[in-house]
Parts: structure tokens; C-alpha cells; sequence
């Protein structure tokens, strides 16, 4: 077995624990000082990674506020939408109900002179 | 997730306006630092950030609460540094490639210089700023904030097979520049 194989299974022992599942590699490791090395560095990397979490950068100034603002913006922005919406909604329902309404007049009309003719 | 913290996510998610800036003021150095680690500038992470909350305002109704809320922002922060190094790099066309060799843009550095940032820490800072942003993502998201394979690759788009080949594909790049095995060749521009 050569070192160039184990290499990716090394990082994965090292980061979560594992235990190597092939004895030959396992075999491979326990005598070859390189992978060990290898193994050693990997388990270093990975706990500096995590000591990385702890560590909180603070942004500039004014990130916060800007944030709001535009949260803010973009609900005002949002609500005049709904607002034009509703106006256009209305506008149609109200152009539709108008020829609803003509319809229903000139069907009446249209009856009223039939029923005349007949009488 | 804090008592504190968890009342105001319950408010938020009830509508409470007040609830959602308090979770922003709570949160907002939390989510640059992932930003900035993800995106490794100012200008992008601020950008980053403001469209994690703009997106999280937006869907705090239909958190589900079953995540940690922090969890759930990470999640927000990572797919929006993906799309913002995803647009940077349609407007540069420099971005390295996974397996490019890292690059040192200062090759004439006084070596003392470097000597200086002899601190594991500081040095793995570094190294994780110089790799490639595909690879960056995913060992940041994976080994410093823990998110699952599964998370990683939704929120960045890629298989989960792609991710777990760029996590390996970094964490040997990073080992090779914070250590050297005997024997091992070392890319002069790398170190």
C-alpha cells in the first residue's frame, strides 16, 4: 500500500474520529511514520479550523443601520406594490362591473322595445 | 440557541418588527465573519451580509425552528457569498481553479515578514485567504462551522459527492502549506 493512497482517508480519520476500515491500511499507518505525520498535521488543521469559530470579526461601522434601512426600504417598496395592485384590481373590477352594467341596460332596453313592438 | 435569543425568534416569526432588528443587532458580527471568511474582502462580505437579512426578513414566517436559528443564517450567508463570488467571477474571469496552484502575489516579501506570522493561527488565516473560493466555502463551512455535507452542497450548489472532493482537495492544500512532511515537495509560490 503506498502513502498516496491513504492520503484522503487520513483527513477523514483526523476530522471525524474514524477508524480506518481496511487493516491493511490500518496496518500501513501503525508502521509508516510518514502517515502518521501526516495524520498528526491533519489533526492539527483541523483543530486550529475549529479554534477559528470562537473568533468574531466587527464590521465597520454603520452595517448595522444600513441593514435596517434596507429591510425598511424594501418593505416600503413591497407595500407600494400591494397598493398599485389594489389600484390596478380595482380600476379593472370597476371598468368590468361599468360593462356589466351597460350590458344589463341595453339588454333591458332592448326587451322593452320588443315587448312594444308585440303589443 | 439562547432563551433570549429563541423569544426573539418566536416574535420575529409572529411578525414582531422590533424582535427581527433586535435579532440583526444580536447576529450581525456573527454572520460578517462568516462572510468575510467566505468571501475574504470588506466590500463583499458587507454586501453579503445585507442580503442574508434582506432574504432572512423575508423568510422568518416560514422558519420552522426544527434548526438552530444560527444554522439556518449560515445557511442564508453561504448560498449568498455563492452567488456573489458567482458574479464576481463572471465579471473577472480570474478565478483559480480547484486544483491551481496557490499563488503567492508577493513572491519579493521579506522573509522575516513572513517569519513573523509564525503562529498557527495567524498562518492558517492566511493560507485559507489564499485558497480558491470553491475550495475556501467549503472547508469554512464544513470544518470551522460545522454544517453537514448535505447543507453545504444545497447551499452552494453542487453535489454533495463535488463537495466532499473540494473539502479533502483544501484541507490537503492547507496542510501542505502550514506543514511539511520529510521529503515532501513544497510549490515554492505556495509557501
Amino acid at each position: 500500500m503506498r502513502c498516496e493512497q491513504l492520503t484522503e482517508h487520513l483527513a477523514a480519520v483526523a476530522a471525524d474520529g474514524a477508524e480506518l476500515s481496511d487493516e491493511a491500511a490500518q496496518a500501513h499507518v501503525e508502521s509508516c511514520l510518514r502517515c502518521q505525520a501526516e495524520l498528526a498535521q491533519y489533526r492539527k488543521l483541523l483543530k486550529a479550523l475549529r479554534t477559528l469559530r470562537t473568533e468574531v470579526l466587527v464590521p465597520a461601522p454603520g452595517l448595522v443601520t444600513d441593514i435596517l434601512t434596507n429591510i425598511e426600504a424594501r418593505g416600503e417598496r413591497s407595500a407600494m406594490r400591494s397598493v398599485i395592485k389594489g389600484r390596478k384590481l380595482a380600476y379593472v373590477g370597476g371598468v368590468t362591473l361599468a360593462a356589466t352594467a351597460g350590458g344589463a341596460a341595453a339588454l333591458l332596453v332592448l326587451s322593452r322595445r320588443k315587448l312594444r313592438a308585440a303589443s | 440557541m439562547p432563551d433570549e435569543l429563541a423569544g426573539l425568534v418566536d416574535a420575529a416569526r409572529g411578525g414582531d418588527q422590533s424582535a427581527f432588528e433586535a435579532l440583526v443587532r444580536a447576529t450581525t458580527a456573527d454572520t460578517y465573519t462568516l462572510a468575510f471568511r467566505l468571501t475574504g474582502n470588506e466590500e463583499d462580505a458587507r454586501d453579503v451580509v445585507q442580503e442574508t437579512y434582506l432574504r432572512a426578513y423575508k423568510g422568518i414566517g416560514k422558519f420552522r425552528g426544527d434548526a438552530q436559528f444560527s444554522t439556518w443564517l449560515y445557511r442564508i450567508t453561504a448560498n449568498c457569498a455563492a452567488n456573489q463570488l458567482g458574479r464576481r467571477k463572471r465579471h473577472r474571469h480570474d478565478d483559480l481553479a480547484d486544483d491551481a496552484p496557490i499563488e503567492d502575489l508577493s513572491p519579493d516579501v521579506d522573509p522575516s515578514a513572513q517569519a513573523e506570522a509564525s503562529n498557527l493561527r495567524e498562518r492558517l488565516t492566511v493560507a485559507l485567504d489564499d485558497l480558491p473560493p470553491t475550495l475556501r466555502s467549503v472547508v469554512v463551512l464544513r470544518d470551522v462551522y460545522d454544517l453537514p455535507h448535505e447543507a453545504i452542497a444545497a447551499e452552494l450548489g453542487i453535489s454533495e459527492s463535488a463537495a466532499k472532493v473540494r473539502l479533502h482537495r483544501a484541507r490537503k492544500q492547507l496542510r501542505e502549506r502550514l506543514f511539511r512532511l520529510p521529503g515532501e515537495e513544497v510549490d515554492a509560490r505556495a509557501v
